[in-house]
C-alpha cells in the first residue's frame, strides 16, 4: 500500500515536471535583463521595472545590488546586460570606460548630517573639507558647543565617498582617519545616536532622525541642486556594452522619459534628470546648460 | 549441475548490491572531497594574485599596518591582530558562563527546568547573526554610549555582540560533554560521600574536559568567521586598536564593505581575497587546535 | 571550611551567575518579541515588500527562505547521508579516510562570508546561474554539509553493532544492513540533525547576499511551472530570504517604516525556527516511541 502510494506520487510529479518542461518550450522565450549594482539605485530601479513589466508582460527584468564596482566589472565581463554605479565608469579602477556605454538616469544630493542635538545649521564648504581631513576636530572652531567632532566616513571606493570628496577635497588632501560605514542606513542610525557625530549620504535616506546641514547657507533643495548652488550631487548612472540589445535600450529609455523622471524619480528624492540646469563631466567640471 | 556451478560461481544479487552501495557512497565522499579541494584551490589561487600579479610583499601584507586601497597600501595587520583579539575575549569571557550555565543545567537543576530551558538554548543557537548585530546596533551600542562616552562603536561592542553570539553554541556543547560522562561516574563519587561540588570540581569537569575545550574553540571559530553581525557595531575604521572603546575593523567586516565597492582583477579587490585566505587559513588553525585537544583529552582519560 | 560548606557556596555562585544569565538571555528573546510583536499582522506575512512606502509585507521573503530551505535540504541531505554511511560503515581505518576528515573539518572552518563569495565566482558566474535559489542552496549546502555529515554519522554510530552482526550473520550484504537495519534505526537521530541544521541555515544571510541575491524578481503564485521564470517554484530566479530581508531594510532601506519591518521579521524568524525545533523534537520522540514497540 505504502509502496503504491509513494510510486504515484513520484508519477505525478514526473509527469507534472514534463508536462511543464513541454509546455514552456513552446511558448515564446520572455527576453531577460539583467541589471547588478550600487545599492542606492536598487530601490528606484525595482520600482520601475516593476511598472515596465506591467506594460511590457513579455520583459522579464531581475536587479541586484551588490554595489557599483560590482555592477561596473559584471557588465565589462559581459555577465549581466546592465550595471549600475553611483561613479562615472572611468572613476572606477580596472574599468575601460571606453567599452561602456554610460546613460544618466538620476540625480542624487549629499548631504552632510549631524547629530540631531547639536546647535550647528551651516557649515562653508571650507569648514567641511577641514572637517574631513581633520584639521578641525571640535564643533567650537566652528561656533559650535565645546564638543569633539566624531567624523564617520563612508567605506573606501563607495559612490558616495568619491562624489563627496572630489566636489569638497583638493587636490592632495587625505581623509582624516575615522571610523567607515558602508551604507546610508547604518550611517544615518549612528549620527542619531551620536553625540557630535557628522557624516554624508544620499538625500532620499535623509529624515528626521538626523539633522542635515546647509552649505554656505544654502539648503539642500531641488532648485539649488539643479543650480549647482548645492554643489554636492552626483549623477546615477547604468552602464551598458556599446550595443546594448533592444530590450536594454527600451527600458533604459523608459527610466529617462519625462513621466518617470517627473513623478517616480522625484517622489523618491532624487532629481529628474531633466530639471538639471547644469553638467558635471568626469573631472567634476561644471558645465552650465543654456 | 553447470546451472548450480554458474549460480555458486557468480555473484549474487546480494553481492551486487553492495557494490551499488559502495559505489552510491563512495561517490558521495567523493564529491564533498572535490568541493573542499576546488575551494582550497580556488581561493588560494584568488588570494596570492596580490603578491604574484601585484607585486605586493607577502611580508608587507601581514605586518603592514595601514590599509589604504586607493593607495596601493595593504596592511592587514591591524585587522588581524583586532580579529583574534575580538574572538579571544568574546571566548574568554563567554567560556565561564556557558560552562557555569551548562552545569547548572545539567547537574543541578531538576529535570523538568532541564526540559523547558533545552529548547531555549537551542533556539538562540539559531538566531541569525543579523538579529545580533542588529540588537548590538539598538541595545549595546547606546548603553555603550552611557557608560564609556564616545561613539559606543568599537571592539567593546564586538565583544558584547559575539559573546551574546557564541554563548548559546558553548552551552549547547557543554552540556553535552557533561552528560557524556557516565553515570557510574557520578555515582561511585556519590558512593565514596563526596559532595556534589567535590563530585562536579574533581570528577566530572576533569572527565569533560576535552569536549569543554571543543565547546570553546568552537564558539570561537564560529565569532571568528562572523561578518554581518560585527561589521555593524565594529566601526569599521582600519588601525591597530589601543582600547576596547575604540573602532576598529576585523577580516570579515573590511571583507564585506570593500567586495561591493572594487572591480575584479584590481589588486583592491584581490587584496580582499588575501584576506579571506588569512581568514581560511586562520580557522584551519583553529580546526586543528580542536583535534589536538581531543586527542589529548583522549590520553588522559 | 568544611566540603558541605564550600559545597553550598560552589551551589549559590554557580546558580547565581545561571539565574543572571538566564535573565540576560530571556531580556534578549523578550525584547525582540516586545520590539516585534506589534508589527506583525496578517497583512505583514501576506502582502509584498515595498520600495518606498510604508506597509509593505514579507510574504515573498518568507516564502523564499522556506523554499530555499528546502531546495538544500534536497541537494545536502542525501549528499550528507551517504557521506556519512560512507564513513560510519565503510570506510577503512587509514590515510585516506583521515584526510577526508580533514576535508570535512576544513569545510566546517569556512567563514560563511568566504562561502559567499566562492559562490559568487563560481556558481553565479562562472557557471552562469545568475544569482538564483540554486547557487543559495548549493552556498548552503557548503555550509550545512560538515555539521549535518557529522550528526548523522553520530546517529548512526549510535545503533548497537549487535543489530549489524545479526543481520550480517544472516547473509545479508553490508548495504542491506545499512539500509534496512541501520537506517531505520538511527532515523530519529537523522531527523532531528537535519531539522537543526535547518534552523541553523534558515537565518543565514551572509553567504546568500551574493549567490541567491538582494531582491525578488516579480513572482506569480499560481503558475505551478517549474520551468516558467515567473513561477514561485522556478529555481533558477533571484530571491531575497527573510533573513536577507532584514540585513537590507537595515543597511539601504526607503522605506520609512524600515525598523518595524526588520522587527517584525525577526519575530517571524525566530518563531520558524522554534518551530522547526519543536517538529524535530515532536518527530524523534514519536519514531523512537514507534521503535520502542517494535522491538
Amino acid at each position: 500500500m505504502k509502496k503504491w502510494l509513494s510510486a504515484g506520487a513520484a508519477f505525478i510529479i514526473v509527469t507534472f515536471i514534463i508536462v511543464g518542461w513541454a509546455t514552456n518550450r513552446h511558448q515564446t522565450k520572455p527576453q531577460k535583463i539583467s541589471i547588478v549594482g550600487s545599492t542606492a539605485l536598487q530601490p528606484l530601479t525595482e520600482a520601475v521595472a516593476h511598472q515596465y513589466q506591467q506594460k511590457h508582460p513579455g520583459i522579464h527584468i531581475t536587479i541586484q545590488g551588490g554595489g557599483s564596482g560590482t555592477g561596473l566589472s559584471q557588465v565589462q565581463a559581459g555577465a549581466v546586460d546592465v550595471g549600475n554605479s553611483d561613479v562615472f565608469a572611468s572613476q572606477q579602477n580596472g574599468i575601460n570606460a571606453k567599452k561602456l556605454r554610460g546613460h544618466v538616469v538620476a540625480v542624487a544630493g549629499i548631504v552632510p548630517i549631524v547629530n540631531p542635538n547639536l546647535p550647528v545649521d551651516n557649515l562653508s564648504l571650507e569648514q567641511l573639507r577641514q572637517i574631513f581631513t581633520g584639521k578641525i576636530t571640535n564643533w567650537q572652531q566652528v561656533g559650535g558647543p565645546n564638543e569633539k567632532i566624531t567624523v564617520i566616513n563612508r567605506a573606501h571606493g563607495s559612490g558616495t565617498r568619491v562624489a563627496f570628496e572630489q566636489t569638497v577635497f583638493k587636490k592632495n588632501d587625505e581623509e582624516v582617519t575615522s571610523q567607515e560605514q558602508d551604507s546610508n542606513g547604518t550611517v544615518k542610525e549612528i549620527v542619531a545616536n551620536t553625540p557630535g557625530a557628522i557624516s554624508y549620504i544620499t538625500r532620499s535616506y535623509v529624515n528626521q532622525r538626523v539633522k542635515s546641514l546647509q552649505l554656505n547657507h544654502f539648503k539642500a533643495t531641488k532648485a539649488n541642486i539643479t543650480t549647482n548652488r548645492w554643489p554636492l550631487w552626483s549623477y546615477e548612472h547604468m552602464y551598458t556594452k556599446l550595443n546594448p540589445n533592444s530590450a536594454t535600450t527600451q527600458f533604459i529609455r523608459y527610466m529617462q522619459s519625462p513621466a518617470i523622471q517627473q513623478h517616480l524619480v522625484n517622489s523618491t528624492n532624487y532629481i529628474s534628470i531633466h530639471d538639471m540646469k547644469v553638467k558635471k563631466t568626469a573631472n567634476n567640471q561644471i558645465i552650465e546648460e543654456k | 549441475m553447470k546451472k548450480w556451478s554458474k549460480q555458486l560461481t557468480s555473484p549474487s544479487a546480494e553481492s551486487y548490491q553492495e557494490v551499488t552501495g559502495k559505489i552510491i557512497s563512495f561517490l558521495s565522499i567523493t564529491i564533498i572531497a572535490t568541493l573542499v579541494i576546488t575551494i582550497i584551490v580556488f581561493l588560494t589561487y584568488q588570494g596570492i594574485a596580490l603578491f604574484t600579479q601585484d607585486h605586493v610583499k607577502l611580508i608587507d601584507f601581514l605586518t603592514g599596518q595601514i590599509w589604504k586601497p586607493g593607495q596601493n597600501l595593504f596592511g592587514a595587520l591591524p585587522m588581524i591582530v583586532t580579529s583574534l583579539l575580538v574572538t579571544l575575549l568574546a571566548g574568554i569571557i563567554a567560556l565561564p558562563l556557558a560552562l557555569v550555565v551548562a552545569i547548572a543545567m545539567s547537574l543541578i537543576l531538576p529535570q523538568q527546568v532541564y526540559k523547558i530551558c533545552q529548547p531555549i538554548v537551542e533556539l538562540l543557537v539559531g538566531i541569525p547573526s543579523v538579529v545580533y548585530g542588529y540588537v548590538g546596533l539598538t541595545v549595546v551600542i547606546p548603553f555603550l554610549q552611557k557608560m564609556f562616552g564616545g561613539t559606543g562603536f568599537g571592539i567593546l561592542a564586538a565583544i558584547v555582540v559575539l559573546f551574546l553570539m557564541v554563548l548559546p553554541t558553548m552551552t549547547s556543547m557543554t552540556i553535552d560533554s557533561l552528560n557524556a560522562v557516565p553515570k557510574s561516574y557520578r555515582m561511585a563519587s556519590a558512593g565514596l560521600g563526596a559532595t556534589r561540588w567535590q563530585t562536579i570540581s574533581r570528577i566530572i569537569l576533569p572527565s569533560a574536559k576535552g569536549g569543554i575545550l571543543t565547546a570553546m574553540i568552537f564558539g570561537m571559530a564560529r565569532a571568528f568567521g562572523e561578518a554581518l553581525a560585527v561589521q555593524m557595531v565594529i566601526g569599521n575604521t582600519t588601525v591597530i586598536p589601543h582600547g576596547l572603546t575604540e573602532p576598529a575593523s576585523t577580516l570579515t567586516s573590511v571583507l564585506t564593505t570593500g567586495i561591493g565597492n572594487t572591480v575584479m582583477g584590481t589588486p583592491a579587490n584581490n587584496a580582499l581575497w588575501s584576506l579571506a585566505l588569512i581568514l581560511l587559513v586562520l580557522s584551519l588553525a583553529f580546526n586543528l587546535l580542536i583535534h589536538l585537544v581531543n586527542r589529548k583529552g583522549a590520553h588522559h582519560s | 571550611m568544611s566540603p558541605i560548606k564550600i559545597d553550598r557556596i560552589a551551589t549559590i555562585i554557580i546558580l547565581g551567575f545561571s539565574a543572571l544569565i538566564g535573565v540576560l538571555i530571556l531580556s534578549l528573546l523578550g525584547y525582540l518579541l516586545i520590539t516585534g510583536l506589534p508589527n506583525i499582522s496578517w497583512h505583514f506575512i501576506t502582502s509584498q515588500a515595498e520600495s518606498f512606502s510604508r506597509g509593505g509585507g514579507i510574504r515573498d521573503q518568507l516564502f523564499n527562505s522556506v523554499y530555499l530551505l528546502f531546495l538544500t535540504m534536497l541537494v545536502s541531505v542525501p549528499l550528507a547521508l551517504c557521506a556519512a554511511i560512507y564513513l560510519s560503515e565503510y570506510a577503512p581505518q587509514n590515510l585516506f579516510t583521515n584526510l577526508i576528515r580533514l576535508a570535512m573539518e576544513v569545510l566546517s572552518s569556512l567563514p560563511s562570508v568566504v562561502v559567499g563569495l566562492f559562490g559568487y565566482l563560481v556558481f553565479v558566474i562562472q557557471w552562469g546561474l545568475d544569482f538564483s535559489l540554486l547557487a543559495g542552496a548549493m552556498a548552503l549546502t557548503i555550509l550545512n554539509l560538515p555539521l549535518l555529515t557529522r550528526s548523522c554519522e553520530n546517529a548512526l554510530q549510535q545503533v548497537p553493532s549487535l543489530q549489524r552482526q545479526a543481520g550480517l550473520g544472516l547473509g545479508m550484504s553490508q548495504w542491506r544492513v545499512t539500509t534496512k537495519i541501520v537506517l531505520p534505526a538511527a532515523l530519529s537521530g537523522i531527523m532531528t540533525g537535519t531539522i537543526l541544521s535547518a534552523g541553523r541555515i534558515f537565518g543565514e544571510a551572509a553567504a546568500l547576499i551574493y549567490t541567491s541575491g538582494q531582491s525578488s524578481s516579480v513572482i506569480s503564485y499560481s503558475n505551478w511551472n517549474p520551468f516558467s521564470p515567473t513561477s514561485f517554484l522556478h529555481p533558477l530566479r533571484p530571491a531575497e530570504t527573510l533573513a536577507v530581508h532584514i540585513w537590507k531594510v537595515n543597511n539601504e532601506g526607503l522605506v520609512p517604516d524600515a525598523r518595524a519591518i526588520s522587527n517584525g521579521a525577526v519575530v517571524i524568524l525566530l518563531l520558524t525556527i522554534l518551530f522547526f525545533n519543536l517538529l524535530a523534537r515532536f518527530i524523534a520522540h514519536r519514531l523512537s516511541r514507534r521503535q520502542g514497540l517494535i522491538k
